[in-house]
């Protein structure tokens, strides 16, 4: 990780993960890529860690309780099951 | 989580400013999962998110009048939830990592310290119970910066654009924030999976 081109690639990393960059800078990482395994497998893990937090996201739900509390503390009771 | 945005933006804003309260509980029922959800994510701790989600409402209900709609209504909403959070971190915060440890954090690029493909574990292995709750822990290990950032972004699927209103940064600061945030976290993740591959090459070893 100590060449020039590796820098170049933190400091864009994110950028060329979201598909952010111009071409020319892209192209350039490319072609860094295919020569450093390391930069490889950073970006790789990157953009496997970012896809797993993607992939286990939590349906929003509130437990019931504390939907129950929220809406009596703000005096909404009434209209507790009227929506859902 | 697209779903609850887009149905957000289907409240009569005039409605809420008048404050009709039906209108106001269709709100709630509509955005407390998310809201307590963004709670749980930024302190990990029911009680801390429960205070939160009714602190969000409470300011949403009062400063309504306030609302300019410059931004979406669900955009506004987060940056309340947000706030509320960081400001409980705050006050709640007995963690030794000093205000230069965390501008550190914050601001340097962080060169990777850890080269290990873990690419290849089957996702079975990399979506078990332990493997999120060790997700969940690597979030909180965060910053509270870059943790807010990375939770509107990553978790909750907000724009750029919407981050950047919500926790009023630039643009380009969200990016750099999020760019951190998604480091620092390959570097939590690593740690983590490479000890799950050495374990599982055992076992195969074990097998043959």
């Amino acid at each position: 990780m100590d060449h020039e081109h590796c820098h170049l690639l933190l400091n864009s990393l994110s950028d060329y993960v979201e598909g952010d960059l111009s071409e020319e800078l892209c192209a350039e990482i490319d072609r860094h890529l295919q020569d450093c395994e390391n930069c490889r497998i950073v970006i790789d893990t990157l953009r496997k860690t970012v896809y797993l937090y993607h992939e286990t996201v939590e349906p929003p739900i509130t437990p019931p309780d504390v939907k129950e509390r929220l809406f009596a503390r703000l005096e909404l009771n009434e209209f507790l099951n009227s929506n859902s | 989580m697209n779903k609850e945005k887009a149905r957000v933006e289907d409240f009569s804003l005039e409605k809420l400013r008048a404050g009709d309260r039906a209108e106001f509980a269709l709100l709630m029922d509509v955005y407390s999962g998310v809201v307590y959800r963004l709670g749980i994510k930024m302190l990990d701790d029911p009680q801390d998110a429960e205070d939160i989600l009714q602190e969000t409402f409470i300011k949403a209900y009062r400063y309504l009048g306030d609302f300019d709609g410059r931004s979406s209504l669900s955009t506004w909403l987060y940056r309340i939830a947000t706030n509320e959070a960081l400001m409980l971190i705050r006050k709640r915060k007995n963690t030794p990592l000093s205000i230069d440890e965390q501008l550190d954090q914050d601001l340097e690029i962080e060169k990777p310290f850890q080269i290990v493909d873990w690419c290849c574990l089957p996702e079975k292995e990399m979506m078990s119970a332990e493997a999120r709750r060790y997700m969940h822990q690597a979030v909180e290990q965060l910053s509270p910066n870059l943790r807010a950032v990375f939770v509107l972004r990553d978790i909750e699927g907000l724009s750029t654009e919407e981050t950047s209103r919500a926790l009023n940064l630039s643009e380009s600061a969200v990016k750099t924030r999020l760019s951190r945030a998604r480091m620092r976290l390959r570097e939590l993740l690593t740690a983590y999976f490479s000890e799950r591959m050495a374990a599982q090459g055992v076992a195969e070893a074990g097998d043959d």
